[in-house]
């Protein structure tokens, strides 16, 4: 994929940020507002096909490391697993964090309010930990999709030559 | 080619028939059948879990074990995908 006009790259090095800021935004806010890991994640993948199509391929695979993605998907899946077993002593995915006064342990009052950051326990983790995994796998599948594709496009050419 | 064409267009009215007849039963908009599960969601989320937005007690919490098997489910999709376009997966 070739790299698209120099206005194409500046709003691109502009917007993309915004981008990746609002779907983090989506990830942290979970348990507050609509949305949560798997759509915030969505959100700030988008940022690596935004790149893709403003700066071209080649540009792209310089920039991305598809070990960390993997690290990073494998640990997000990990922290899930692990936030949902550390409340095995009650049940499988006892919220365990929730109104103990630590991380994630606000409690909140009863009925409509403006929301509290520090609450709701496990459901916060369990979604930053959801986000980091959604992030890395759809950056993953975009990266080795795009290499897949040069992969054919090389084998083309090379039989042409013959 | 005709022969199907009629064999389409009558079961489109008979689809059509069972989607309306189904119209007729509809309960209105707001007031569920069997409301006893949603009331227990949204009375206890709040001073069980300490959330306000039921939505995700319910996804994360609840039934956290549901959305296990979703996060399951994707990492097995790019686990798929990264075997399928992986360099040297092609013969020559």
């Amino acid at each position: 994929m070739n790299p698209l006009s120099l206005i194409v790259r500046t709003v691109c090095n502009v917007f993309a940020w915004f981008m990746v800021i609002f779907g983090a935004y989506i990830i942290v806010h979970g348990h507050l507002s609509p949305g949560g890991g798997f759509q915030g994640g969505a959100v700030v993948a988008t940022f690596i096909a935004f790149l893709l199509v403003a700066h071209g391929g080649k540009r792209l695979l310089g920039w991305v490391k598809e070990g960390l993605f993997s690290a990073v998907e494998s640990t997000g899946l990990l922290i899930f697993l692990g936030a949902g077993l550390f409340g095995i002593s009650t049940t499988f995915f006892y919220n365990f964090l929730a109104k103990k006064g630590g991380l994630f342990g606000s409690v909140v009052p009863l009925g409509s309010n403006t929301g509290v950051l520090n609450s709701s326990g496990t459901i916060a983790l369990m979604n930053l930990a959801v986000g980091l995994e959604v992030v890395a796998g759809l950056s993953l599948i975009i990266v080795y999709m795009f290499k897949g594709i040069r992969l054919e496009l090389d084998r083309e050419e090379e039989s042409h030559d013959r | 080619m005709r022969g199907w064409r009629i064999f389409y267009l009558l079961g489109l009215m008979v689809m059509c028939g069972l989607f309306f007849g189904a119209l007729q039963d509809i309960h209105p908009f707001g007031e569920p059948v069997e409301p006893a599960m949603d009331d227990y969601f949204l009375e206890r989320a709040q001073e069980e879990r300490a959330v306000n937005n039921v939505v995700t007690s319910i996804v994360f919490d609840y039934r956290g074990f549901d959305t296990l098997g979703e996060a399951a489910v994707l990492f097995t999709a790019v686990t798929s995908v990264v075997a399928l376009f992986r360099k040297g997966g092609h013969e020559r």
